[in-house]
């Protein structure tokens, strides 16, 4: 069966562009969902020495092509793993300085890379209570991050309701005077482009743009201003072998539909 | 709330660690909970979830439990459903990112009927590993300018006294019982930990009473055989309790997987009608056996079966 390059769900394409952004090499501290697909993606393609990390307690699984794990806490996250230990120890390796990449999704972010997961409306009686930070606020807080996520203007606000994981807060150097001294936001990566921060503002910034979309689509699906890099790139068409090895591994669409 | 070292140190002393045989049935060891307690709960999401105690305390009625897990899944929805919790101290809680947003844990906490008290991952692991260490608290350097500390009092920012640098203080958790499932282990309390080990070790040390779940009590020879592989001392334990597919339909390592049509069908019950529901799921799982192999009969042999199939492979190559 040949795969029309061209016929890609969004899913598909952020998982592919994430993929992409992984060296091999680096250890990868990855959430479950597209940033565990991205990660196994990239370790079937150019990054086979690639080291995952699971909150769960795992260190350097491989999943099987057909069995995504639930969470990041199943044994379908340990499969010819290097070494399971416990979740919090897990954790402090993030702490220790161990972790080159904290690679998560996203429900909601700002135009600082805040990142909301815990409730909409007013902390006190939220409108909609949210499932919470998980690692995911330990991951921000403490190492350099990816996050994938669908690009949609109520998804991309000026400032989020609820700082789960942090940014670059209010920006400028908010981070660092919070005592947040390590990591921060690298890259943003939605289904229409790849974005990261002004080295001195700290607010978002498109770098690259997917095939097929334009900057002005892009500031027309945020929800607040975004800033432009002087030399715009654009990203290739996800590969036949890059749709081939996801496909394979995602079978059911759970993480791909 | 924070317990001073003294009383800590006491509640250990009042209790007896001596080598003795704990094994008891599921409702004798439910008793064993009081209203209104702490409890810490083993494993995480999906994974060697104390079910089959929690399925005991459920019956029994019990009631005001304040719960801590390093991460939550349907467990939290059924405590609080049930009535047996209306505090889940929890670092994330649906049923399963599959799954979507809990309606049940959203109808709770929106309608201010239950309460889901937000701490990082790494912060509740630290919390039972300041309680398993017999100190008030560890520094950590995540949580900082975030909301979620904002909506902690219980957690301080301090200058290091050695640094400078800010840093996180994070009390020390002591639950009251904890509940923990394992693959086995012996009469006295001895368990060994196949797999993920979660937070299930500091649990133990934490807490002032443990009981133990298993899916096989084996002999004390057997754990001498293999002492490497004993991850929670007798002394820290207080009951034993044999139950085969004991976090059914959650998954135990090496033995089973997750039964996932049944949670699968469990999401949809609960999608059609939140309330509604998960009544009539408590009704006919919880509240209808008349015993924990009743429960494994109404889940069924054929996804038991299964998902023992799918836990087993994990040896294979």
């Amino acid at each position: 069966m040949t795969i029309s390059t061209a016929d890609y769900t969004a899913s598909e394409l952020l998982a592919v562009m994430s993929a992409r952004l992984l060296r091999d090499g680096q250890v990868v501290f990855a959430g479950v969902g597209i940033p565990l697909l991205a990660a196994t993606l990239a370790q079937g393609l150019h990054a086979p020495g690639l080291t995952i990390l699971f909150e769960g307690g795992v260190i350097g699984a491989f999943i099987e092509p057909g069995k995504l794990p639930p969470s990041t806490n199943e044994q379908r996250c340990t499969r010819r793993a290097n070494m399971v230990l416990s979740s919090t120890d897990v954790l402090l390796l993030l702490q220790r300085g161990y972790v080159d990449v904290g690679f998560m999704g996203g429900a909601q972010i700002d135009q600082c890379g805040n990142l909301n997961s815990s409730l909409i409306g007013d902390r006190e009686r939220p409108t909609t209570r949210l499932p919470g930070t998980g690692g995911g606020n330990d991951i921000a807080s403490l190492t350099q991050m990816i996050v994938a996520m669908k690009h949609e203007k109520r998804r991309f606000v000026s400032r989020v309701d609820f700082v789960t994981s942090p940014g670059f807060l209010c920006g400028e150097e908010s981070r660092r005077e919070a005592g947040l001294t390590a990591g921060g936001m690298y890259r943003v990566v939605t289904d229409l482009g790849i974005f990261g921060f002004d080295e001195h503002s700290k607010r978002m910034q498109l770098l690259v743009l997917h095939p097929g979309t334009t900057a002005d689509q892009v500031q027309a699906n945020t929800g607040f201003e975004l800033l432009v890099a002087a030399d715009l790139e654009i990203t290739d068409s996800p590969t036949e072998r890059e749709l081939t090895v996801l496909r394979r591994l995602d079978p059911d669409q759970l993480y791909t539909a | 709330m924070t317990l001073s070292y003294a009383e800590i140190r006491s509640r250990t002393e009042e209790r007896d660690r001596s080598l003795r045989e704990k094994v008891m049935s599921l409702d004798e060891a439910a008793a064993l909970v009081p209203d209104g307690a702490s409890v810490g709960i083993g494993g995480s999401t999906l994974s060697r979830t104390p079910m089959a105690m929690i399925w005991a305390l459920i019956r029994a009625g019990r009631k005001d439990l304040f719960c801590a897990r390093s991460i939550t899944s349907c467990e939290g929805e059924l405590l609080f459903a049930s009535g047996t919790s209306r505090h889940i101290l929890t670092s994330w809680f649906s049923q399963g990112i599959v799954w979507g947003v809990s309606r049940i844990m959203r109808a709770y906490t929106e309608s201010g009927r239950g309460r889901f008290e937000e701490w990082s991952h790494m912060a509740v692991g630290l919390r039972f590993r300041a309680g398993a260490m017999g100190v008030p608290f560890l520094p950590m350097r995540s949580m900082m300018g975030s909301d979620v500390i904002a909506q902690l009092p219980e957690a301080r920012l301090i200058d290091c006294p050695f640094t400078g640098e800010k840093l996180v203080l994070v009390p020390a958790l002591n639950p009251e019982v904890a509940l923990i499932h394992v693959q086995r282990c012996d009469a006295y309390g001895n368990a060994q930990i196949d797999g993920l080990p979660f937070m299930d070790i500091d649990l133990a040390m934490a807490a002032n009473r443990v009981i133990l779940t298993t899916e096989r009590i084996v002999s004390n020879d057997q754990i001498r055989r293999a002492p490497d592989q004993t991850k929670i001392p007798f002394m820290a334990v207080d009951a034993v309790v044999e139950t085969p597919f004991g976090s059914a339909p959650h998954e135990c390592y090496g033995l089973y997987e997750p039964l996932f049509r049944h949670l699968d069908g469990y999401a949809a019950q609960i999608r059609r009608d939140p309330e509604e529901g998960v009544r009539a799921y408590l009704d006919r799982y919880f509240y209808g056996p008349k015993s924990w192999t009743e429960y494994l009969d109404g889940l069924g042999l054929e996804e038991l079966l299964d998902a023992r199939r799918r836990g087993t492979s994990i040896h294979d190559d």
